[in-house]
């Protein structure tokens, strides 16, 4: 669908007009649209014409809305007819860039929005903040925080290595509740905050895509915008046969609250949330099991550091695990039962056993929150709930075409399901609609499980890039170095940990950088900054770190790689995916 | 306690190499691993029906030398378990250098079949840690080599049969009702153990199976496989305990429970290593059932005896030791050993170990073969020890290869005292101080005698009441007649 301004009016009005006379609009914005309504404006808009000069990203506009609109030719005369038609683009927009979805991902996009100088409006439909904030990377941080502090105390071994005393460390479990609590409310209005000062307008209510450009916000009001995010998000994903109560079988949504520590918790899942849980419930006293239903703990994690996570994380804590099993069935508990657990093979499917404990976490994944999204009415079909997307977030039709100016970042498009990767996709998209063709590199997006001690990686991890070096026929190199052999690491007695990198000794290319160790998930964006500026190894190990400072495992890590390549070209090109 | 491995006796090492999990483009990693050094030390049944090849394939897996100057190696973790099937390339260990821990792979197949040197403790670059078996068969032969193999001071390493023992007795302590637990739980009798229980039994060898949940719905906690493997609970219960006060006084301060709480201002010394073998020496003999009978000596001759003799460097602690083992030589069972219950071992010689105090700590060194060296090499041979223990350089075989313990707090004015026997030997002698005791005879004359009380604790499953009675009292006559001593 493409919008009506070829027909007969020259392709540059309503756009340009809408842009830069954003005063004469405003009263309108939240009109509903009808035909004389829609007259008026085009009216206004023809009067304001000479009054503003087109900006150059204006310019971009409405040759790129020319050029596809030749292609449609056969849509417009239909389209034109039926302007208050809902499977109709508007001539007219309420704004530049509509975000469905408040969470870290919109939030992101509005602000670099605003920064370019787009009209914006963001609709949410319960808080602003979406699951990050909420119910996700926020909150988890303030009980990490309390677990790490919890386990530092604890370790008398460790305190006595460094003379300190410390006589028994207890908590209070709602204490640590409300500090999660607050942390969230307090994230949650400084992002409300940011969006309002600068000018974004906050729409409450469940957002619907009623047809192109074009969405209906709440019950009735309908707003039109010339682009389009979706935004939504994700919520924690409960396979079939788990029965959650919120009580004894819960999901990370009601973790967060920390109304309880259980003695005993299975937790369903051992990736970044099972992983993050396992450590705040163990610092705290509980006990835990792990179901994986891969053969292997940290399935998500390169090999060789999973395997040391799970020496430091797993084994000498109060854990023990299944793995290549499903959870079939679980039950709360009730009637004075305990919640019981069964297991099957995850290959033969043969009953295997039965767990009975106090409760179970299920952190199986995310699914995307797309339900009721109107969807259907510009012909999408999501693909297990996740909207399809090329790499430039551009929403793809059941047909396989693009759907022209929509866009899905973050959880909803399941590319990549962190929320710092939802927002530079939402920066990406606008560079996109204000001229700029970019293409976000995902290699080059860090990820890091807050930990005791903290994971963190980069790019390939090293069976993905041999994977990719056979078929692409070079070489592979790979270079560790070990956090005992830093001095800061050493003098916060925090020796373990381990980086490792994956690189081409040809041309000194970065492939993947993965970190375990102290402070391990502040330490990696030197490497996700060399990977996505394009920074070659024998460039970067010439830079200076200050000493002694953990970052110097770096340092050392670039040092050790041994690249043929000594010479840097002298343009070096990001690597797009 | 890097526990001594002088048992070592290896084979040379041949096809020595080592290899890690990916190449490590730092340091210059040289050596060796898993030499393939194949013997039959035990002649098996297998290997006779095997026509071309008898020899049994064993091979010993040494701790690899990760670096130049790496002399001693500490196993962070087994990545494989007792019985686990290894195949060529796959992890087996992770050792700690001095500069990261390594990943040691195999380069055999086969199975691994024991663990000579448990999680946590290290062992001297090339000793044997652990033996991996080619077949099934061989298993069992393994083990029993591994078991010679474990040093006698690490109580972790592979034993004969130590479960039954340990877990036994705590029930028998605790007592808990019978099956109070029961009826929540329908269905099969199902062990259900939380995770760290299973570790700690793991830990402790501990038979999971014979310990009694006292849990929620009748679950193995850790507390409950402690109180089977006879340990105190760890204190890291107290945290969760003290989530639990937060629960229901949730404005109170949280704090641990299951521990008193420390009276403020007091301050924590941990153990020296010799103060740690002490408490353990001193847990581990509650598990032998002794008892104590005391006899009054008269001294007199004794006193003039070493008032003779001093001048030649006689000690008293000599002069005691010489005696006791005398009367040792006429009553071997108070110098036997109780080997797990079920056997009396009788040593073939008598060594006195004497408990002396030094600085912060309690050693025994040993007098052995006291019943052979005549009075003078004893008293020289006493000096040499003390001066040694003084300057904390006794060897091992120096402090604990006594067969009988004597102690002696007369020197304190102490009259009377009871001792606790140190686990492996059948008797210790408590010896209080000689006093000047108004005495009736059988005429009912009067008279003062120099008399001191000496209280035996033995252990009852070898030495019965009579056997003690005999022996004190040929202790007794060798001291008041005491001219046989300087023979």
């Amino acid at each position: 669908m493409q919008s009506s301004l070829s027909i007969s009016v020259s392709p540059h009005t309503s756009l340009t007009v809408q842009r830069s006379n954003r005063n004469a609009l405003e009263p309108l914005a939240f009109a509903p649209p009808s035909k004389p309504l829609n007259l008026r404006f085009c009216g206004l808009t023809r009067e304001a014409l000479g009054l503003s000069s087109l900006r150059r990203n204006s310019d971009s506009f409405r040759f790129r809305l020319s050029s596809s609109a030749r292609v449609r030719r056969a849509d417009k005369f239909f389209v034109s007819a039926s302007l208050s038609d809902n499977g109709s683009p508007p001539k007219t927009f309420d704004y530049d860039l509509l975000i469905v979805g408040a969470g870290v991902g919109g939030h992101g996009a509005a602000l670099h929005a605003v920064e370019k100088g787009l009209k914006t409006a963001i609709i949410e439909g319960d808080v602003v903040g979406g699951t990050c904030v909420n119910r996700g990377c926020v909150p988890s941080k303030a009980l990490l925080a309390v677990s790490g502090r919890m386990r530092e105390l604890q370790n008398d071994h460790h305190l006595k290595a460094l003379g300190l005393q410390v006589s028994a460390a207890g908590y209070d479990r709602q204490g640590v509740a409300d500090h999660a609590n607050n942390l969230a409310s307090k994230i949650r209005n400084n992002l409300t905050n940011s969006m309002k000062a600068l000018g974004v307008d906050i729409l409450t209510g469940f957002g619907t895509i009623l047809g192109p450009q074009k969405v209906k916000v709440g019950s009735d009001k309908v707003v039109t915008a010339k682009d389009i995010i979706i935004a939504t998000g994700s919520i924690p994903f409960v396979p079939k046969g788990i029965e959650v109560d919120g009580k004894t079988v819960i999901t990370s949504d009601h973790a967060l609250k920390l109304e309880s520590v259980p003695d005993w918790i299975a937790i369903v899942g051992s990736g970044y949330i099972g992983l993050e849980f396992s450590d705040v419930y163990t610092a705290l006293g509980s006990e835990v099991t792990f179901i994986e239903a891969l053969d292997q703990l940290m399935p998500g994690f390169d090999p060789e550091i999973g395997k040391l996570a799970q020496r430091v994380l797993i084994n000498p804590r109060k854990i023990d695990y299944h793995t290549g099993v499903f959870a079939t069935k679980i039950t709360p508990a009730k009637d004075g039962k305990p919640v019981t657990i069964e297991l099957i093979d995850a290959k033969t499917k043969e009953p295997k056993d039965t767990l009975e404990v106090d409760a179970a976490l299920i952190a199986t994944g995310r699914a995307p929150f797309t339900h009721g999204l109107g969807l259907e009415n510009i012909n999408v079909a999501t693909q297990r709930g996740f909207v399809p997307v090329d790499e430039r977030m551009r929403v793809i039709d059941s047909n396989g075409n693009l759907v022209p100016h929509l866009y899905c970042i973050g959880d909803a498009n399941g590319k990549m399901m962190l929320a710092h990767a939802a927002s530079a996709q939402g920066i990406s998209v606008v560079e996109q609609v204000t001229g700029r063709d970019h293409v976000l590199n995902h290699l080059s997006i860090p990820a890091a499980c807050f930990t005791h001690p903290e994971i963190s990686m980069v790019g390939l991890t090293e069976p993905q890039a041999r994977e990719k070096a056979e078929k692409e026929g070079f070489e592979i190199s790979i270079a560790k170095t070990s956090f005992k052999a830093n001095t800061k690491a050493l003098a916060e007695n925090e020796g373990e940990g381990l980086a490792k990198l994956i690189y081409r000794p040809d041309n000194g290319e970065i492939l993947g950088v993965h970190i375990f160790g102290l402070h391990a998930a502040d330490l990696i964006h030197e490497a996700s900054n060399a990977i996505a500026l394009g920074t070659r190894i024998q460039d970067i190990k010439l830079a200076v770190h200050a000493h002694p400072t953990l970052s110097e495992v770096l340092d050392e890590l670039f040092k050790s790689a041994k690249v043929k390549a000594h010479v840097s070209a002298p343009v070096s090109e990001p690597i797009a995916v | 306690m890097a526990s001594s491995f002088s048992f070592l006796s290896r084979p040379p090492f041949s096809n020595a190499s080592i290899s890690f999990s990916s190449s490590l483009s730092s340091g210059s990693l040289q050596q060796l691993f898993l030499p393939s050094s194949s013997y039959s030390p035990f002649p098996s049944n297998n290997s006779a029906r095997r026509i071309l090849t008898v020899r049994s394939k064993i091979r010993e897996i040494f701790m690899p030398a990760l670096s130049s100057t790496m002399t001693e190696g500490k196993i962070v973790s087994w990545v494989k378990s007792e019985g686990d099937r290894l195949s060529k390339g796959e992890s087996v260990v992770v050792v700690e250098s001095d500069k990261a821990d390594m990943d040691v792979e195999t380069f055999y197949d086969g199975i691994l079949a024991a663990i000579v040197v448990p999680e946590g403790e290290s062992a001297p670059v090339g000793s044997p840690i652990g033996l991996l078996a080619e077949t099934e068969e061989e298993i069992a032969e393994a083990r029993a080599k591994a078991a010679s193999k474990s040093p006698p001071s690490t109580p972790k390493a592979v034993t004969p049969s130590p479960p039954p023992p340990i877990s036994s007795p705590a029930p028998a302590i605790a007592q808990p009702p019978p099956s109070p637990a029961k009826p929540v739980s329908d269905g099969p009798m199902k062990i259900v153990a939380t995770p760290f229980a299973k570790k700690l039994a793991k830990q402790h060898k501990v038979d999971i199976d014979s310990v009694v949940g006292t849990g929620p719905f009748g679950r193995i906690t850790p507390a409950d496989v402690e109180a089977a493997a006879g340990i105190t609970p760890s204190k890291s219960m107290g945290t969760n305990a003290g989530s639990k006060i937060a629960e229901t006084v949730p404005l109170k301060p949280a704090s641990p429970v299951t521990a008193p709480p420390p009276i403020p201002g007091s301050t924590v010394v941990p153990f020296t290593t010799m103060q740690a073998a002490v408490s353990k020496n001193m847990v581990d003999s509650l598990s032998v059932p002794t008892f104590r009978v005391g006899y009054p000596v008269t001294t007199d001759a004794l006193d003039a005896l070493y008032e003779k003799v001093k001048p030649k460097g006689v000690t008293m602690t000599a002069l005691l030791a010489k005696a006791a083992a005398m009367a040792l030589v006429q009553h071997p069972v108070a110098n036997a050993t109780c080997k797990e219950g079920k056997s009396f071992t009788y040593n073939s010689s008598i060594n006195i170990a004497v408990a002396v105090a030094i600085d912060g700590g309690l050693i025994t060194p040993v007098l052995q073969d006291a019943d052979k060296l005549d009075l003078y090499l004893l008293s020289e041979k006493w000096k040499e020890l003390l001066k040694k223990a003084r300057a904390k350089q006794l060897q091992p075989n120096e402090y604990n290869s006594g067969t009988f313990t004597l102690s002696n707090l007369g020197m304190f004015g102490v009259d009377r005292f009871d001792a606790i026997l140190p686990p492996g030997q059948g008797a210790i002698m408590a010896v209080g101080a000689s006093k000047p005791t108004v005495v009736a005879d059988a005429d009912g004359f009067f008279s003062v005698k120099s008399k001191m009380l000496v209280n035996v604790t033995a252990d009852h499953r070898i030495v019965y009441g009579a056997d003690l009675a005999a022996f004190l009292q040929t202790f007794a006559k060798t001291v008041e007649n005491p001219e046989s001593l300087t023979l």
